[in-house]
């Protein structure tokens, strides 16, 4: 059984979701309808899962989220599961980003439909998992899509000699450059790969394995 | 700030270190010669014309007399560049067909011409001596207490000399006190100086600038009403997205949530499949709503500002969309909200008619004016014609005092360019 403090401020929806989580055999310590009442709630009886919605009163903007990433900054592993009526790449990442991203949940509201997933969702996130909505990872799988693409076509080329096993000076040569030019070059074709390793090396094989990989 | 006016300078410390005193006093005196002419002229042709009237030679003179203004306003308006770097803007129409004749009816019809006749009879017979009178005692008062031991030493061979006709000096040191008091009055009377010239330009620019017609009033209070209906709208797409958000979306959610807990509950088969088929159509509503809500106004628009709406758009875009929106701080509102549209159109334009295969969405605010651009590689063709989007997102931009130029020549590539002012101060407005 979970203890769970509930934030949704549509009232039919508080009710009906009380009324679910309990036909599983959870407990609704507290359910609130403002942003405010759930950090209070948070504090008073430390529940095992917080739920809430990303609009609230008072200001029907994204007070909930705010909450739920304000709670976990402040208690890293309090589980948290977000409801929301938007596939929004934007929100989900914010929550993602706290703590060390375990524990955290983004749903949109209507997969509440699917009751039994719904709760299992609930029950992964309260043991430490991380649940982000399919229409949402689709959102973040195509907002990375083809890294390659981000590359000018300058950059493209150097990327090209250097698949070919070139060096940095043999680069130079192909193109006529200078060979600061293809660091420079190689530098932000690393950063637009988001090729973040430190090992220098390293990030040169992986940026030509992206390459290959096309 | 770069070209201040005289009476901007007054109020800075550094009024004195300038040229600006100077150019008052150069301001004021050069009136002086220009009314003793104007006066002269206007004596004359008064005298001569009315004289002659009988002869009818004499009435060209006094038509001459008539449009006197017209001249003695051109030359006011550029000496008034001396104290206030912003030119007056000339009222005359242009006569509509070219001639002596035409020019005399346009002008002879026009208010602005008898304003500029009132104002030349005001300069002839009142403006000219008092600008004399005030720039001219200044200068006489510092001139002659500072000239004071040369003219003693020169004229009277360090005898006596008579200081502005008041004041007997008889020795070098009083005559040096008096030069000291003429250094000093200096900077003093360069004050009033100043503000005497400031009220002279202040009365010219108000009796030779265009007086505000009808026509600009109407004008104006069109572009505000234009403004609100833009307001009124925008409130209503809000109420309808939380109307919406608040209400149905809500409602198909619990409906949803009913109908899956009903499946647990009942009986398998035929009931359980119904269930299972009312819950997918719940779904598919729901998603279509999402969009609607979504397309009416985005709440991330709300959230997180233009940035993070146009990086949703990218990410929902079928064409491959790169952003960098250099926004160091959230927008006023209604540019936030006209920019995000307009670029939304533009994507949905590179995505339907361009066959792009990239598009790059750029912009900078800074604090004065927000520039956004949408470019992509497509085959262009794209115009405002026709009744299209993109006029709309024209007409919303325009509002603001914005602008949309799009760029698209056959063979691409297209390019969206708005401009929005976003200083908060042009919003008051």
């Amino acid at each position: 059984m979970l203890r769970i403090v509930l934030a949704e401020d549509s009232v039919l929806l508080r009710e009906g979701l009380i009324g679910l989580l309990e036909r599983f055999g959870h407990r609704v310590v507290a359910g609130v309808g403002s942003a405010g009442e759930l950090t209070g709630a948070v504090t008073e009886h430390r529940p095992d899962i917080v739920v809430t919605d990303v609009r609230m009163p008072p200001g029907f903007s994204d007070e909930g989220l705010r909450a739920a990433v304000a709670l976990r900054r402040t208690t890293p592993r309090l589980p948290v599961l977000v409801l929301s009526q938007y596939v929004q790449r934007s929100y989900a990442e914010e929550l993602l980003d706290t703590g060390d991203g375990t524990g955290v949940g983004y749903l949109l509201k209507e997969r509440v439909g699917k009751v039994e997933e719904f709760v299992d969702a609930l029950q992964r996130v309260a043991d430490g998992g991380t649940v982000v909505d399919p229409e949402v990872v689709r959102q973040l799988l195509r907002h990375r899509r083809d890294p390659l693409s981000r590359l000018t076509a300058r950059e493209q080329e150097v990327l090209a000699l250097m698949a070919e096993g070139r060096s940095n000076a043999s680069v130079a040569e192909a193109l006529t450059v200078s060979e600061g030019t293809v660091s420079k070059h190689f530098g932000s074709i690393l950063t637009k790969l988001d090729l973040t390793v430190t090992d220098a090396t390293n990030r040169r094989v992986l940026a030509v394995l992206t390459y290959l990989r096309k | 700030m770069s070209s201040p006016t005289l009476r901007q300078a007054l109020r800075r410390p550094r009024y004195l270190l300038g040229g600006w005193p100077w150019r008052a006093a150069f301001y004021l005196l050069s009136g002086v010669p220009a009314g003793l002419a104007l006066l002269a002229a206007v004596l004359l042709l008064a005298v001569v014309g009315g004289a002659l009237t009988f002869v009818l030679v004499g009435l060209p003179l006094l038509l001459m007399l008539a449009l006197i203004g017209i001249p003695v306003a051109a030359v006011e308006r550029y000496r008034l560049r001396l104290l206030d770097p912003a030119p007056l803007v000339d009222p005359h129409r242009t006569p509509g067909r070219p001639g002596l004749q035409a020019w005399l009816r346009t002008r002879l019809g026009e208010r602005v011409t008898w304003r500029e006749f009132g104002f030349a009879l005001l300069f002839a017979c009142v403006l000219w001596p008092v600008d004399g009178l005030v720039a001219g005692s200044v200068l006489v008062v510092c001139g002659g207490l500072l000239a004071t031991p040369v003219v003693m030493a020169a004229v009277t061979d360090g005898e006596e000399v008579r200081v502005l006709k008041l004041y007997l000096a008889d020795s070098y040191p009083q005559a040096f006190a008096l030069a000291l008091l003429g250094l000093v009055l200096l900077p003093l009377l360069a004050y009033p100086l100043g503000w005497a010239a400031v009220a002279r330009g202040a009365l010219t620019r108000r009796l030779l600038s265009a007086a505000p017609s009808e026509a600009d009033a109407r004008i104006e209070e069109l572009g505000r009403s234009r403004k609100r209906l833009v307001d009124a709208f925008e409130a209503e797409r809000r109420r309808i997205e939380r109307d919406l958000h608040d209400g149905a979306q809500q409602r198909l959610v619990a409906l949803s949530m009913t109908l899956g807990l009903a499946r647990l509950e009942g009986p398998a088969e035929p009931l359980g499949s119904l269930l299972a088929k009312a819950q997918e159509e719940a779904g598919v509503v729901l998603v279509e709503i999402r969009e609607l809500i979504r397309g009416i106004h985005p709440q991330v628009l709300t959230d997180r500002g233009l940035a993070a709406a146009v990086e949703d758009l990218a990410d929902r875009s079928a064409v491959p969309v790169d952003v960098d929106l250099d926004l160091a701080e959230r927008l006023p509102q209604p540019v936030e909200t006209a920019a995000y549209f307009a670029v939304c159109e533009a994507l949905a334009n590179v995505a339907k008619h361009s066959g792009a295969s990239l598009a790059r969405v750029t912009g900078r605010a800074d604090g004065e004016r927000l520039t956004v651009e949408v470019r992509d590689d497509g085959r262009g063709g794209a115009g405002t014609a026709g009744g299209s989007g993109l006029q709309g997102v024209a007409d919303r931009l325009s509002v603001l005092d914005g602008h949309l130029i799009i760029s698209s020549p056959p063979g691409g590539p297209t390019v969206f360019r708005l401009d929005v002012p976003c200083s908060p101060a042009h919003l008051v407005e």
